[in-house]
């Protein structure tokens, strides 16, 4: 039983397809690298999985469930997990506010119209932010943290729910060497019981975090397999050199 | 906190300081306080403008007066439906306006609440339109007279108390935290599992249901309602309001209630187009003091300060 | 049947007017994504304007001209001046047009009292037009035509000139519209000067059917809003649908149930957010 599985899926804006027909399957507990060109249809991928965007045809399964049609709210509540390309987080809030806001996300609490957010909600947040190695800085604004940090703080924020899969959205966009190798550990460190799909755009450094690869171009799968067998194909070079 | 306690402690006296004339202004300002508040929960709290709130103020008030005066219904049959009535018609008008958000919300909100404006005008059969809706009574509960001044002042006081806390309550709770959020970032809160859609919609109930509660009491005070209570200048001096005051803050609506209606109080006196001064300030405000009157003028100061 | 057909034109003059009210608007928010409160505001400032103007040159058409140019310009100067200093803040723009559409309408008050100034019919056209054994009003008809009228220069405007592909690309996708070298900025000023002055001509045009009295500005805005919530935002076409469908339920609501025509213009609104929230023919969910 695939962890999540993609039926030829569709979605044009104004007449361009964006994405032309993208099947593929992914194994629990995979690590799945999506890469390919700018303009290749990847984080449009992402949110078509997410609910973001409203597929023009096709599937969309996870697991048992085929939630190409439900928001993108009750697919969070199947598993799904997902990062942002560009930090969205709330910068006026604390660290362990913003871990806070994702963990109601998934629990009955967040409808109490009445009562106050209990202490030990925030504890489990700052428990969370010490697995990920920001626990010093949980009640510091979000504005005030380092670039890298608050990537961690976006993983940090989907990791706390414990997804059954996970999409990264070029996690180690805009980092420095050093805090590139802090996000690659903490991308390893993530347990086998989450499948994690990943985009990334530069292929050196993203290679050696994935098990197998799909490459995207306009909208298609183009090359599909292992690392090694992705290497080697020919057309991934072509895809890559043609620009 | 100490704030608040002051506060009430100097409102409480106020009634044994003060004449008759100051007292019923400020149970004025309490009114416009409990509506201007509302307006702050979805403005303020929700990122969600509101260009019609003055129709849970006029419904309301108008449901009361047409219950009592009309249908025979007692005082407390005659609140209770007007409440309910608005309230459900509230929750209608955010299933129609929560298709959109942010402009179309607010041309949604605005065009529902002038449909309203223009029909207590022409249903004249049931409004009586440009005249008007006279001769309520205020009621008695618990045997109280509240015909009085301060009587009527301590009861909207208690009552405008009531609404702040239970408003403060609110924004304070989880569901206050979520709806903050989908203020700040909605794509990522439903990333989160959050329903965005229905965080709103209830915030929007209940926002309609405080204006509701303004409306009866608005209409108690006066003991009359016309259509010009429903409208878009009504809605405009409450959002005014939020905004002299600042917005996103529970202080900041009383702040601004309290400065919108002292400077409709004193300036109607010497100014005969009230209607061109608000909108002159709202502009000026919008201009130079986004964040609101005190920390905007604050920020002028010290910029003043630093060039001479 | 003479009602009927009477019926028929009113709604048609009326949405004819819509027309011309709406389509500044819906140009205005599709472009600048501003919801300009001041709208009915402007129409009803042309309306004053013209009955100014009529004293001096008692030509209806020409006073239209004039008072569309002239609320033109004082949107221009809005806009330059005023709205742009706010940089894209959505609730601040909003928040401002409302002010001023407070300012507006107080000025006329001072400016041309508060009793309703009825504008004289053009003396050709004040006698009724047979056709098929019907009698119709000309002044009316005139309207029609002349809101179909606009509507044909304002598709050409926008499908075969420049300025027009440049609306329609700024309408599509501001930031890239910027990119490839289009001027956004005058662009922006360009188009609220049009749909103002669209909207201070229509307000001439209105006066021998509507008058021009204190609160006109308040009748006309959710008019608008609702056409272009009804026919969706940014579409010259929609604006045209909307206004028609709007003329045909206020007129026909009004005849058959004159005290909840309010209330009968909202059904076909809440159908269509309902059911397309784009509105009939949007570019984008406003």
């Amino acid at each position: 039983m695939a962890a999540l599985q993609i039926h030829n899926l569709k979605r044009s804006f104004g007449g361009l397809p964006a994405i032309n027909g993208v099947s593929l399957e992914v194994a629990p507990g995979e690590r799945r690298l999506i890469i390919g060109p700018n303009g290749a249809g990847k984080t449009t991928l992402f949110n078509l999985i997410t609910g973001d965007l409203p597929a023009d045809a096709g599937r969309i399964v996870l697991f048992h469930t085929d939630m190409t049609r439900f928001a993108t709210h009750r697919r969070v509540h199947l598993g799904l997990g997902r990062t942002y390309q560009i930090i969205t987080l709330f910068p006026r809030d604390t660290l362990e506010h913003n871990i806070a806001l994702s963990l109601l996300g998934l629990r009955k609490l967040r409808w109490n119209a009445f009562g106050t957010i209990p202490a030990g909600l925030f504890a489990e947040a700052r428990s969370v932010l010490q697995r990920v190695g920001l626990g010093a800085l949980a009640k510091r604004p979000l504005s005030e943290v380092a670039y890298g940090d608050k990537r961690r703080v976006e993983i940090a924020m989907a990791l706390a729910q414990n997804p059954r899969v996970l999409l990264l959205d070029e996690p180690l966009a805009g980092l420095s060497r050093e805090e590139r190798v802090t996000v690659k550990a903490l991308i390893a460190a993530i347990p086998r019981d989450v499948t994690v799909v990943m985009i990334e755009h530069d292929m050196d450094t993203a290679l050696d975090m994935a098990e197998r690869i799909t490459v995207l171009h306009y909208g298609k799968v183009i090359v599909e397999g292992t690392r090694a067998e992705v290497v080697a194909d020919p057309r991934t070079r072509e895809v890559y050199l043609g620009h | 906190m100490t704030r608040w306690i002051v506060l009430l402690a100097a409102l409480l006296a106020l009634p044994f300081a003060a004449g008759e004339y100051y007292i019923n202004l400020a149970s004025q300002i309490f009114i416009f306080a409990i509506f201007v508040s509302s307006i702050n929960l979805l403005l303020g709290y929700g990122g969600l403008p509101s260009l019609g709130h003055a129709s849970y103020l006029g419904v309301a008030a108008y449901a009361c007066a047409l219950l009592y005066l009309k249908a025979g219904a007692s005082h407390l049959v005659a609140a209770l439906l007007a409440l309910a009535g608005t309230t459900l018609m509230a929750a209608i008008f955010g299933l129609i306006a929560l298709r959109a958000s942010g402009l179309g919300f607010l041309m949604l909100t605005l065009a529902l609440s002038q449909v309203l404006w223009g029909t207590a005008y022409r249903w004249v059969a049931m409004t009586d339109g440009d005249n008007g809706v006279r001769g309520v009574m205020r009621p008695a509960p618990f045997g109280l007279n509240l015909e009085g001044a301060t009587a009527f002042y301590f009861c909207t006081l208690a009552l405008t108390a009531a609404a702040v806390w239970l408003m403060a309550r609110y924004v304070g709770s989880p569901l206050g935290a979520a709806l903050r959020g989908t203020r700040d970032q909605p794509r990522r809160m439903a990333a989160l599992g959050h329903n965005v859609w229905l965080v709103r919609w209830i915030t929007f109930v209940y926002a309609g249901f405080w204006g509701a509660v303004s409306g009866l009491l608005f209409v108690y005070y006066h003991k009359y309602i016309h259509p010009v209570s429903l409208s878009l200048t009504n809605s405009a001096e409450g959002l005014l309001a939020v905004i002299a005051g600042g917005s996103g803050t529970l202080g900041g609506p009383l702040l601004g209630a309290a400065i919108v209606m002292l400077l409709k109080n004193y300036v109607s006196g010497y100014v005969e187009r009230w209607n061109m001064l608000m909108g002159f300030v709202f502009v000026m405000i919008v201009l130079f003091m986004p964040e609101g009157v005190v920390p905007g003028l604050q920020r002028l100061w010290r910029r003043f300060r630093s060039t001479i | 049947m003479q009602y009927w057909a009477i019926q028929t034109l009113n709604s048609l003059a009326l949405g004819g007017l819509l027309f011309l009210l709406a389509a500044g608007f819906s140009l205005i928010f599709g472009l600048m994504r501003i919801a300009n409160l001041t709208h009915g505001g402007l129409f009803m400032l042309g309306a004053y304007l013209g009955v100014s103007i009529l004293k001096v040159v008692p030509n209806l058409w020409l006073a239209a001209l004039a008072a569309g140019i002239a609320v033109a310009v004082f949107g221009g100067l809005l806009e330059r001046f005023i709205l742009r200093k706010l940089g894209g803040n959505v609730l601040s723009q909003v928040l401002v047009t409302l002010g001023f559409a407070f300012i507006i309408a107080d000025l006329c008050l001072v400016l041309w009292g508060g009793d309703p100034i009825p504008v004289p019919t053009p003396a050709w056209l004040q006698r009724p037009v047979f056709i098929a054994g019907l009698a119709f009003p000309a002044y009316r008809l005139a309207v029609v035509a002349i809101a179909v009228l606009v509507g044909v220069l304002l598709y050409f405007l926008m499908e075969r000139t420049r300025l027009g592909a440049m609306i329609r690309a700024g309408v599509d996708d501001r930031e890239m519209a910027r990119a490839v070298g289009i001027p956004v900025s005058r662009l922006f000023t360009t188009v609220f000067c049009l749909g103002a002055g669209l909207a201070g001509a229509g307000g001439v045009i209105g006066g021998p059917i509507m008058s021009a009295y204190p609160g006109l500005d308040s009748d006309m805005l959710p008019l608008a809003l609702i056409v272009v919530i009804l026919g969706g935002v940014g579409s010259l076409v929609g604006a045209f649908v909307g206004a028609f469908i709007t003329g045909f339920v206020y007129t026909f609501g009004v005849a058959r149930f004159p005290d909840l025509a309010y209330v009968i213009l909202f059904l076909p609104m809440i159908l269509v957010i309902a059911f397309r929230p784009k509105g009939l023919f949007g570019k984008f969910a406003a």
